[in-house]
């Protein structure tokens, strides 16, 4: 199997307090936030490497793995930590995220994957910046191809993947049959959440989320081949069409009172929120 | 001059779920910048009948489309039908519930039409629209033009008042499926097993009890009592949704259900940036929280430092007292 991973990097969600918004709210100040890649893409690789091995220690690799990042010359950090967790090949479309929105990452992931022909392109459900979870239903729509968002759970067939998804009120499974677009959610990395038909019966993962690389893994992975194309070269001179005009700060909220005990705030809540 | 469509969203039941008339709403919002008139698409098996419920609303029309291919909701069956009636429109809108959120980017993407996702707000530009967007796990808001000629957005539920009746009656007419692309041939519902509970719906209910990784497997015995005395709704932290203590469809947070009740119970949870996204626009909150210094109590309006498994159920006495009181 030969999956198509897409990562970006993010500001670290943890150093959101530093997110600042200058007066004149043009522009999100990015300086001094860390960059990791986008947690659910993280998750996308997690799952797109168990579906390529066999559970086995030591594991083999059975199939490809294609990390692609649209982004500056720094991304790069990220798609060799991609390869260093076990990426075969990393693609990285140079350009910055002011030049990005939506449409275009689509449409530059659609020309990529018309190019390598992956079975399975996995993805994010959503980037934890821009929110906009919008990616992966849009590329699958421009390649004519199924799709199922926010999977939870994954189990190989033949010839495609039966995909538990996390929908309003349950849980909604689907069966898809490559080539198709799966964007996944935070439960895709339980420990048992995919079941690659490579892993024997009840094979569970040791740990919690993703993977780590090891040291040597790290050293190798500056060998992985990681090539760079220029965004025009895929989508021609296409513009962006979603023009942030202003950004602001959120209200903020203030902490209000610790109550000694139940009696005082049922107190509070029927005579001061009058809530009850 | 431009139109705005609105796609209704459908219970497994075929009734209008409430998120449609958020989106309802955001279409009127929208309005005065387009300057024309809004309508409704209504899809599935039973898709007139719903129409029915929706033509009080001030639309200029309710567009069925019925058809028994449609009973399960999947996105490639779904968008081609919607992309060829939002031809004819400016705006295409739906609630950013995972419906919308799934079946959205997929009609914008065939329309070659810009979207802005889960917006909070919606204002007049001129004859642009503006969408008001949380971003930075609500660390921001961007607000965001579309230079398309036809845009679609989704609005946050938690954000827009649903929309009462109107009066009038809006026309119903049926409008036929369009054949699906070579996508729909490869996918196939297999099932959806829904939760089942007597409880509100989280993105509706006025009181959202929500608790954390520290309620363990006692989650449900502990938080029960106190949802039934206050008729609310049970959310929970990932954490506590990650460990299988709650269904990950309960999960409140930046990356779960946006909810915004009258009153919220944080109980063991700690207030990681991530929950907080999702449920900050609570009128009043409360957090149950043993460690004093949890981030939660920053923006909680009553904080009570105390064990949980206590100060719960003599939470439920106290009101359930209260509540007898006020007769
Ligand atoms: C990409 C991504 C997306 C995420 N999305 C979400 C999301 O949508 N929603 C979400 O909730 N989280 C989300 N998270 C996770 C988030 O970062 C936190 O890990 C999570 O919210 C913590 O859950 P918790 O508060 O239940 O657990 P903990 O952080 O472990 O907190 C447990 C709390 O219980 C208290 N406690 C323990 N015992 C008792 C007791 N007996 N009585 C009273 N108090 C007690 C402790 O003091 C502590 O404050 C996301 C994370 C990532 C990386
Ligand atoms: N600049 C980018 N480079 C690579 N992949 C991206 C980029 N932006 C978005 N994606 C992918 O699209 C998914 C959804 O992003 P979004 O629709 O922006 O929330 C992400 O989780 C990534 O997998």
């Amino acid at each position: 199997m030969k999956i198509l991973v897409a990562l970006k990097r993010v500001a670290d969600p943890a150093n959101h307090n530093k997110v600042k918004i200058p007066a004149t709210g043009e522009k999100i100040d990015t300086a001094g936030l860390e960059w990791q890649i986008n947690p659910f893409d993280l998750y996308a690789l997690e799952t797109a490497l168990r579906l390529t091995e066999d559970g086995k220690a030591p594991k083999t690799r059975l199939g490809e793995v294609v990390a692609v990042t649209l982004g500056p010359a720094e991304t790069e950090t990220n798609l060799r930590s991609a390869l260093a967790t076990g990426a075969d090949r990393a693609i990285r479309v140079d350009t910055t995220d002011d030049a990005l929105d939506g449409r275009l990452v689509a449409a530059a992931l659609q020309k990529l994957v018309e190019e390598e022909k992956p079975d399975l392109v996995l993805m994010g459900k959503q980037v934890v910046d821009g929110e906009n979870n919008y990616v992966g239903q849009a590329l699958a729509e421009l390649l004519d191809w199924p799709m199922a968002t926010f999977a939870a759970t994954i189990k190989e067939e033949a010839g495609g993947l039966l995909v538990g998804r996390e929908v309003d009120g349950g849980v909604c499974t689907l069966r898809v049959k490559f080539p198709a677009v799966v964007t996944v959610d935070l439960r895709i990395v339980s420990p048992d959440s995919v079941r690659s038909s490579k892993t024997a019966e009840g094979f569970k993962y040791p740990y919690e989320e993703v993977r780590f690389a090891p040291l040597p893994a790290i050293m190798q992975a500056k060998k992985k081949p990681l090539a760079v194309k220029k965004l025009a070269d895929l989508v021609g001179g296409a513009t962006l069409s979603s023009k942030y005009v202003k950004f602001e700060a959120p209200p903020a909220r203030k902490a209000g009172v610790k109550v000694k005990d139940v009696a005082e705030l049922v107190q509070k809540l029927a005579t001061e929120a009058k809530a009850i | 001059m431009a139109d705005i469509l609105v796609v209704a969203e459908l219970t497994a039941e075929g009734k209008v779920r409430k998120t449609t008339h958020s989106a309802i709403t955001m279409a009127k919002l929208a309005q005065p910048a387009l300057g024309g008139s809004f309508s409704i698409l209504v899809l599935g098996p039973s898709a007139k009948a719903a129409a029915a419920e929706l033509t009080g609303f001030g639309a200029a029309k309710v567009l069925a489309c019925e058809d028994q291919s449609l009973a399960n909701y999947v996105a490639e069956h779904y968008a081609p039908t919607v992309a060829a009636v939002g031809k004819a429109f400016g705006l295409v809108v739906a609630c950013a519930s995972s419906f919308g959120k799934d079946l959205m980017p997929r009609v914008a993407a065939k329309l070659d039409a810009a979207y802005a996702g889960d917006c909070s707000g919606v204002s007049v530009n001129g004859t642009k629209v503006v969408f008001k967007r949380p971003m930075f796990a609500g660390n921001a808001f961007g607000h965001v033009e579309l230079g398309t000629a036809i845009q679609v957005a989704t609005a946050r539920q938690s954000e827009f008042e649903p929309a009462a009746p109107s009066g009038g009656s809006s026309p119903i007419e049926a409008v036929a499926k369009v054949a699906p692309g070579a996508a729909a041939s490869r996918v196939e519902f297999v099932s959806l097993e829904a939760v089942k509970s007597a409880r509100p719906d989280l993105g509706e209910a006025g009181v959202v009890v929500a608790g954390g990784r520290a309620l363990k497997e006692k989650f449900f015995d502990v938080l029960n009592p106190l949802a039934d005395t206050l008729s609310a709704a049970i959310g929970a932290s990932r954490a506590a949704c990650d460990a299988g203590y709650a269904p990950g469809d309960l999960q409140v947070g930046q990356t779960g259900k946006i909810v915004a009740p009258g009153l919220y119970f944080a109980i063991g949870i700690s207030g990681a940036i991530q929950h907080i996204a999702g449920m900050k626009g609570s009128k009043t909150i409360v957090a149950i929280n043993k460690d004093a210094e949890a981030p939660i109590f920053q923006l909680s309006d009553y904080g009570l430092v105390a064990d949980l498994f206590q100060a719960v159920p003599a939470l439920v006495e106290d009101l359930k007292k209260h509540k007898a009181q006020k007769g």
